[in-house]
């Protein structure tokens, strides 16, 4: 059978110029994937439902397993592999059990992006609520938001966060070495957080061989922020 | 994705006239706005559909403006732009809440309010709103602009008015007068679709209209008039039972579906919250 040629689609992915030859109609997700070999981006519902393949399109954050990649021509997307395992939020949520499984996290990290650098925890609730995690309960994922938002705050801490290229949140393209899960948890790491918000899986253990530091707020500030459960923004009544 | 990608084809237009061409000469083509709900019959294999048309490029079926008491809202305009609208939230406010409750934020990002009547899913978040506002639909093809009444629009389930030559470029909604009011009842907050959901205008003559209540979003006039003639709540409720029409399906049932409505309904003339 003829291979039928694709015109080629140009968008800018992660600040580069990239062209894709393939069919117009196939998602965002699966070209990120498999032809931009940036895996981060997870599939988990595949219909708009649970927020695993959030990316950010044009400055907000989208369901890439929604859009035909016809639809992203021209367009600047932004992927996990983008921040380049250097966002406050990525050592955030490693350091302070806001990545369990990982499925969820990449999605989660850019969704929290989307909303800009200081979000109220209202703003926060709405802007993660397309986003399901399984693991967390959530707590852990708003209080490593609000960790994120103070370390900006405090310009020492921000100048030191540094991941580990290992690092389950950042890139998982096919140029970083394969990650191994360390032998041993990480307790003996300074900096790790108290043990309530410690990853408690391995790979959560994995998570948390960052080298970065964000500062265990909930220590130096005599308790984490009390957040409540996963509930959604206060939207149904009924 | 269950579809195969290959035979899918996505026209890419230049312009609205265009677009309207080719509609008229090279169609059936299926509209593009958003594709929130598009890839969800694609990726399970259930949307037939092969040849598509991208709207999404075409801004000038984008913005919100209001002249002489009438607001209008170009079918590409997004959920989160209708939340961000300062004339939306003063002039409409119900579909501002009805906006905030539709998926989450990544499909607010892309869903479209032009997409969401054209989809025409009896559960849309949007579409009572629309039938209590008593909203115009703004139909256009390559040879003709027209402006149906929304209440008109939908004519079976997933079926309206709109012929496959024609696009949904704008919707109009003259100055609402009385309280809006909206509510929709899913199983969780956010990402839910509609067990049921409803707008309303609390005026002399009360609006009210339910979604996922019927095969077609419906307005309940014997309701409405009940209420406008003095009527109490219970008589109310036992006409409204009338009007409506749920079935059970995978997200309730039609017994449960009546309650609500009723309760619903007390809650909106009551004035509570």
């Amino acid at each position: 059978m003829k291979r039928p040629a694709f015109r080629p689609i140009v968008l800018t992915v992660n600040g580069a110029r990239t062209a894709v030859r393939v069919p117009p109609m196939k998602r965002l997700l699966d070209v990120l994937r498999e032809d931009c070999s940036l895996t981060g981006t997870k599939e988990g519902c595949g219909e708009g439902e649970c927020g695993a393949c959030t990316v950010i399109l044009d400055g907000r954050a989208v369901n890439a397993c929604l859009i035909p990649i016809g639809q992203a021509a021209g367009a600047r997307v932004t992927t996990i592999e983008g921040l380049k395992g250097r966002h406050r939020l990525q050592a955030a949520f490693a350091n302070l059990g806001g990545a369990q499984c990982g499925i969820c996290t990449p999605g989660m990290i850019l969704a929290a992006v989307a909303l800009g650098p200081r979000p109220t925890l209202a703003q926060v609730r709405t802007g993660l609520a397309g986003n399901i995690c399984r693991c967390t309960g959530y707590e852990g994922i708003y209080r490593a938001i609000a960790a994120a938002r103070t370390a900006r705050s405090r310009k020492a801490a921000a100048s030191s966060q540094k991941l580990d290229a290992r690092s389950r949140t950042s890139a998982e393209g096919r140029k970083q070495p394969k990650s191994r899960l360390p032998a041993e948890a990480p307790r003996a790491k300074a900096g790790v957080p108290s043990p309530e918000s410690r990853p408690s899986t391995v790979l959560g253990a994995a998570l948390s061989v960052s080298k970065g530091r964000v500062p265990p707020l909930d220590r130096a500030r005599g308790g984490p922020e009390r957040v409540e459960g996963p509930k959604a923004p206060s939207r149904s009544r009924s | 994705m269950r579809t195969a990608l290959s035979p899918l084809t996505l026209r890419q237009p230049r312009s609205l006239a265009h677009a309207l061409r080719l509609l008229r000469d090279e169609g059936p083509l299926t509209p593009l706005a958003g594709c929130t709900d598009v890839f969800v019959g694609l990726n399970f294999g259930t949307l037939g559909d092969r040849r598509f048309l991208n709207l999404w490029p075409l801004d000038q079926l984008r913005g919100i403006e209001r002249r002489a008491g009438v607001l209008r809202i170009g079918a590409l305009t997004t959920y989160t732009e209708i939340i961000a609208s300062a004339v939306v939230g003063r002039h409409l406010p119900m579909l501002v809440a009805a906006s905030r409750e539709i998926g989450a934020v990544q499909v607010q990002n892309r869903g479209t309010l032009g997409g969401n009547i054209a989809n025409g899913s009896p559960a849309g978040d949007t579409l009572p709103v629309l039938a209590a506002a008593e909203a115009l639909v703004e139909l256009r093809s390559a040879d003709w602009t027209r402006k149906v009444p929304f209440t008109a629009f939908y004519t079976g389930y997933r079926v309206s008015v709109r012929r496959s030559d024609e696009l949904v470029t704008a919707i109009e909604f003259p100055e609402v007068a009385g309280a809006q009011w909206f509510r929709k009842v899913g199983t969780r907050a956010a990402q839910s679709i509609s067990k049921v959901v409803m707008a309303g205008v609390r005026a002399a003559r009360p609006r009210i209209a339910l979604g996922s209540v019927a095969p077609t979003v419906v307005r309940v006039p014997r309701t409405e008039e009940a209420l406008a003639a003095g009527a109490t709540i219970a008589e109310a409720q036992a006409i409204l039972q009338e009007e409506i029409h749920p079935i059970d399906d995978i997200r309730s049932t039609a017994s449960y579906r009546r309650r609500v409505a009723a309760n619903l309904l007390a809650q909106f003339w009551n004035g509570s919250d």
